[in-house]
């Protein structure tokens, strides 16, 4: 049985005459204990799709369970069943840290002490400032916290939604380091980020864009489906670097991407020598240009032009 | 491009006894991109405020635009651009109507306004748009329209922090070649960012930690002085030291 299935799932906004698709015939399965990433910008869907399988918000047509109840006709059992960590902080700000956490114990019939081996590598974190009130704590120190709360009666499926949206990098790195351990507990997890880079942490994600799933597979298996050459180029001056390259007339895109510029070209058989000369006859100097692998990002950007934006 | 736009001397913030910016020290030439870094509760914040006129620091000293931080605080916010993810257009008011709003709060002048607002709506591709309210545009055009506007008057220099969270990849792009094409026409822009491949893009990055600049240099340097690939290891080796908890 799978942790959460998705089948043809749409969900409207707006008025009749000029409908926003938050959710636009969306369809996937994520399996039992399987780290499962939902991959997009604002605007994607991602929080819309969580607040479904949460029970939440109720699509307009499709169908979804979680852990096998329908999300709809057995939204109790679900609640019982699922962790939701939204994106927004959620929890009482007036109440400490161990009374939220005792709290949302409680509300699901269970205890602290029951489920403490569960949280119990998360908690001490925060749990020196456990008679501070929630909202008084650091940034950090709250996602650890509605983390926690969201664990606290060991559901079998986790929803993160952009746990780590503002987060910096080394909160970010400590985040997934907590969520390869759920992992290990046989906790299924839907997690939604903006950061492009997290997908590789993931065993399998669904890249999304304006409502619609782009593509949906392990990150190792989207990166094969890019097929074209990357080339990656640098020289002493990028800006006037990019835009040469973006009005050299063999370029398909060329995009900024760190410390180098991204370049496909057209497929026409252009080799390494004609680039180099095309740079040195606009006398760029200290010309870098390699075949580069494409990442996660190469590919959402390649399968956002190709679906036209 | 010599010239220094913003010049700060061992500035420093202290709340009771918590030193949120401590002694901080460095240059801003014009026209540069400036990557201002830190991790949670390294002091940015506070850093910025001081900078934009908007905090009175405890000590040390700094001008912006060749404004005194103390003393000038009124002539600092006249002489520069402000936009964050959080603060930057109003929703309720159209697309038009947010530009000469800002532009009106500046100070420019009527005929101004309106000479610059059609290639502005123009180069943004937003010229169907311009009587539609801002809170019917997708993020990523109210973020490049909001950097925009910011700097519509031709400021000295442009605050932005955080600006590209939450956008896609290719509007992330986009909104890059809007700052690109500011520093081009001189306008110096501080910048912070969680996504470190946006480090890269700037001439030079101050990476904060528990209130104090641990590390300043190109990009390029910095890899080569800490021996690392990318400018997340960078970052990973300073702020993994952190003391201090995040805001």
């Amino acid at each position: 049985m799978n942790a959460v299935t998705v089948a043809h799932i749409v969900k409207k906004y707006g008025s009749k005459k000029a409908p926003v698709h938050a959710l636009d015939d969306i369809s996937l399965d994520v399996s039992k204990g399987e780290l499962f990433g939902v991959i997009g910008p604002d605007g994607a869907g991602k929080t819309s799709l969580f607040r479904i399988l949460t029970t939440l918000l109720l699509a307009d047509s499709g169908d979804a369970t979680v852990d096998g109840f329908d999300v709809v006709k057995q939204y109790k059992a679900i609640r019982n069943r699922v962790g939701y960590m939204p994106g927004k902080f959620s929890l009482y700000q007036d109440l400490s840290v161990e009374e939220n956490l005792r709290f949302f114990a409680t509300i699901f019939n269970t205890s602290i002490a029951a489920n403490y081996e569960l949280i119990k590598d998360i908690y001490i974190q925060i749990e020196p400032f456990k008679d501070r009130r929630a909202g008084k704590l650091s940034g950090g120190m709250k996602q650890k916290l509605a983390l926690c709360c969201a664990l606290i009666h060991r559901p079998s499926v986790l929803f993160l939604d952009e746990p780590t949206t503002g987060v910096d990098a080394v909160s970010r790195k400590e985040f997934w380091e907590m969520l390869k351990a759920l992992k290990q507990q046989g906790i299924s997890i839907l997690v939604s980020t903006p950061y492009m880079d997290e997908a590789a942490l993931c065993d399998r994600v669904a890249l999304m864009q304006s409502g619609k799933i782009m593509s949906i597979d392990s990150p190792r298996n989207i990166i094969k489906k890019f097929t074209k050459t990357m080339w990656s180029v640098r020289s002493a001056e990028m800006y006037r670097l990019l835009n040469d390259l973006q009005q050299y007339s063999n370029t398909e895109k060329c995009y900024a991407f760190g410390e180098f510029h991204h370049l496909v070209l057209k497929n026409n058989g252009v080799e390494r020598d004609e680039i180099m000369s095309y740079l040195q006859y606009l006398s760029h100097r200290e010309i870098e240009l390699q075949v580069a692998l494409p990442n996660i990002e190469d590919c959402f950007i390649e399968l956002m032009s190709s679906t036209g934006k | 491009m010599n010239e220094p736009v913003i010049i700060a001397n061992k500035l420093t913030k202290r709340f009771g006894d918590f030193t949120a910016t401590n002694e901080i020290s460095f240059e801003v030439k014009k026209g540069e991109i400036f990557g201002f870094l830190g991790a949670n509760g390294a002091g940015k914040t506070t850093a910025i405020r001081m900078f934009c006129g908007l905090l009175l620091p405890s000590s040390g000293s700094a001008t912006v635009a060749g404004f005194d931080v103390f003393k000038q605080t009124e002539l600092i916010k006249q002489n520069i651009g402000y936009m964050s993810q959080k603060f930057s257009l109003y929703e309720d008011l159209t697309v038009k109507e947010n530009i000469r709003f800002y532009a009106g709060i500046y100070g420019m002048s009527r005929r101004l306004i309106k000479e610059k607002t059609g290639p502005l709506l123009k180069q943004l591709n937003l010229l169907s748009e311009a009587n539609m309210l801002v809170k019917s545009l997708p993020l990523g055009w109210k973020q490049k329209l909001a950097f925009s506007v910011a700097v519509f008057h031709e400021p000295k220099v442009v605050f932005l922090d955080e600006p590209t969270g939450g956008v896609d990849p290719i509007t992330r792009r986009e909104f890059w070649n809007l700052i690109f094409q500011a520093a081009e026409r001189g306008i110096t822009v501080f910048v912070t960012t969680h996504y470190m491949d946006e480090a890269e893009y700037c001439n030079r990055v101050s990476i904060m930690v528990d209130g104090k600049i641990e590390a300043l240099d190109t990009p390029r340097k910095l890899k080569q002085s800490f021996n690392a690939l990318s400018m997340d290891e960078v970052f990973l080796q300073l702020a993994r030291g952190a003391k201090r908890a995040g805001d």
